[in-house]
C-alpha cells in the first residue's frame, strides 16, 4: 500500500491547470504547424498564421492562450494500491481554486446552472475517477471551453443506421457547429455504450493526442475517412473558408445493447487542452 | 479591401465594408455579453439610460482573463456572439453600430444589420493573447459583480477584424466557405 498526501494532489492540479492554459500539447502544436503550411486557401492561410502567432504571444507574455480557460475537466487514474490521505475530491478542487487564483485563469464556473452564481474560483472541478491495477496516480486536466463544447452533440441511433448513420451524424455536427466552436476543430467520438458511456468516451477521445489513430485499423480507417470528409465542407480556419475545418478526431467504442447505437460527438478547438502528471 | 476606423463611427463609414473586408479598429469599444446584455434590456425596459453612449458604439462580446499586476489585459478572445442574438437588435435600433465577437447570427440580426447600417465584425476566436495586445487602456465602468462579464471600456489601437455581416446583406460564414469549394471545382 502507498500512500500519496492529499496536498501532493492539490500542487499538482494547480500547476497542471496552469500549464494547459498557457502551453498547448505538442500533437496540437504540431497540427496547426502542418496546417498553415498545407493550406491553399490565402484567408485561411493568413488566419492559420495568425493563430500560431497567438499561440507564441501566450508563450511569450505568459497568457493564457485563450480567455475561456474553461471547465477544469479533471481525470484521475487512481493505483487500487494506493491510499490517499485526507479528502480527494476537495483536494482536487483546491488545486483548481490555487491555480486559477495563481494563474490569473478565468473563473467561468456558476455554482447552479438556473440560479446562475459565478462561484468565483473556477470550482468545483469536473473530476472523472477510474481505479486501476498498481499503485500509480495519473492526473490529466483538461479545461474545455465552452464555445465549442455547446455544440457536441449526442444521438441514440438505430443499429441499423450502421457506419454511414454515425458518419453522417458526425459530419452533420460540424455542419451544424459551423464557425461557432473556433475552428480548426478538434473532435472526440464516442461509439457505443449507454447513454451516459457514450458521452464519456467523447470526452475521453479529447485526450488522446491526435496523431495517434485508434488501435484498432477499421476504427483507425474510419477516423481517416471522417476526417477527409469534414476537411472536405470548406468551412475553414473561424469560418471564413478553407481546407483546414478540424485539425483531427479521435474516436473511442464501447460494447453495446443489441438494439442501439448510441454516438456522441464532443467539440472542441484549436485551443484543445490537456496536462498530465504522475505521482 | 482593409480599412482603418475610429469610434464612434458612422453609417457613412460603414457603407463601403464588405463580408470578408479586414479592419483595424481604434478608438473606445465596450465589453458585454450575456449577463450585461440582460441587464442592459432590464435598463431599457425601465426607460433607464445604459451605462454608455450607444450612439456609433462598438461592443465586444468578451470575457478576459484577470489582468496580472503590470498588464493592461488578460487574454482577451471573443464568445460565441450567437448568445447575444436576443438582445442585438434592440441595440442596433438604437444607434450601436459595431458588434465584435464570433460565430454565426440569426435572421434578426441580419435585417436588423441591414436596417440600421451596422456591421458585425469577427475578432479571432481562441486567440486571446493576439486580441489582447492591441487593447491599450481598461476601465471596469459597470456591474462589478459579474467577474468577467462586468462591462469595460476599452481603448483599443489597430484592432485586427473581420467584417462577417455587412449593410449589403452579405455574410462571409456563407460567402467565404462557397467561394473556396468554387475555387476547388474551378481549378
Amino acid at each position: 500500500m502507498r500512500t500519496i498526501q492529499a496536498a501532493a494532489l492539490t500542487d499538482a492540479v494547480a500547476k497542471l491547470c496552469i500549464q494547459a492554459n498557457t502551453r498547448l500539447p505538442e500533437d496540437i502544436v504540431a497540427a496547426l504547424d502542418a496546417a498553415r503550411h498545407g493550406e491553399p486557401w490565402p484567408l485561411a492561410q493568413e488566419t492559420l498564421g495568425l493563430l500560431w502567432e497567438n499561440m507564441e504571444l501566450a508563450e511569450e507574455k505568459n497568457l493564457p492562450v485563450c480567455q475561456d480557460t474553461g471547465m477544469a475537466c479533471v481525470f484521475v487514474e487512481l493505483g487500487q494500491d494506493v491510499h490517499i490521505e485526507g479528502n480527494f475530491e476537495d483536494a482536487i478542487h483546491q488545486g483548481v481554486r490555487q491555480g486559477y487564483g495563481e494563474g490569473f485563469l478565468r473563473k467561468s464556473i456558476v455554482g447552479d446552472p438556473l440560479r446562475r452564481v459565478n462561484t468565483e474560483d473556477n470550482t468545483p472541478a469536473a473530476i472523472t475517477l477510474r481505479l486501476m491495477p498498481g499503485d500509480g496516480c495519473r492526473i490529466t486536466v483538461a479545461p474545455k471551453g465552452f464555445g465549442s463544447e455547446n455544440m457536441s452533440r449526442l444521438g441514440m441511433l438505430k443499429p441499423a443506421d450502421g457506419v454511414e448513420g454515425v458518419k453522417q451524424f458526425v459530419v452533420e455536427t460540424v455542419k451544424l457547429a459551423g464557425s461557432n466552436p473556433c475552428p480548426p476543430i478538434v473532435l472526440g467520438i464516442g461509439i457505443g455504450g449507454s447513454f451516459d458511456k457514450v458521452a464519456y468516451l467523447a470526452k475521453h477521445a479529447l485526450l488522446r493526442p491526435i496523431d495517434q489513430p485508434n488501435a484498432d485499423p477499421f476504427y483507425a480507417a474510419l477516423e481517416r475517412e471522417l476526417l477527409e470528409e469534414i476537411n472536405a465542407l470548406g468551412i475553414g480556419p473561424q469560418g471564413f473558408g478553407g481546407k483546414t475545418t478540424c485539425l483531427g478526431l479521435s474516436i473511442e467504442t464501447a460494447p453495446t445493447h443489441v438494439a442501439g447505437l448510441p454516438v456522441a460527438v464532443n467539440v472542441s478547438c484549436h485551443v484543445t487542452r490537456r496536462a498530465t502528471a504522475e505521482l | 479591401m482593409q480599412y482603418r476606423l475610429t469610434t464612434p463611427v458612422t453609417r457613412e463609414d460603414l457603407a463601403p465594408l464588405k463580408a470578408g473586408d479586414t479592419v483595424l479598429l481604434s478608438g473606445t469599444v465596450y465589453t458585454a455579453r450575456d449577463a450585461a446584455h440582460k441587464r442592459m434590456m432590464e435598463l431599457l425596459d425601465a426607460g433607464k439610460p445604459l451605462p454608455f453612449p450607444v450612439e456609433g458604439s462598438a461592443v465586444y462580446y468578451v470575457g478576459p482573463t484577470p489582468e496580472r499586476p503590470g498588464q493592461v489585459i488578460g487574454s482577451a478572445g471573443p464568445t460565441t456572439s450567437g448568445r447575444m442574438d436576443p438582445y442585438s437588435p434592440r441595440l442596433l435600433d438604437l444607434g450601436q453600430r459595431i458588434m465584435i465577437g464570433k460565430g454565426k447570427r440569426n435572421q434578426a440580426v441580419k435585417d436588423a444589420v441591414v436596417r440600421s447600417g451596422a456591421v458585425y465584425l469577427a475578432a479571432l476566436g481562441g486567440a486571446g493573447a493576439l486580441m489582447a495586445a492591441s487593447v491599450k487602456k481598461l476601465e471596469v465602468i459597470c456591474w462589478e459583480d459579474l467577474g468577467c462579464e462586468a462591462v469595460r471600456k476599452l481603448e483599443v489601437e489597430d484592432f485586427p477584424l473581420t467584417v462577417i455581416l455587412d449593410v449589403h446583406g452579405g455574410d462571409l460564414y456563407e460567402s467565404g466557405p462557397a467561394a473556396y469549394l468554387a475555387s476547388l471545382h474551378a481549378g
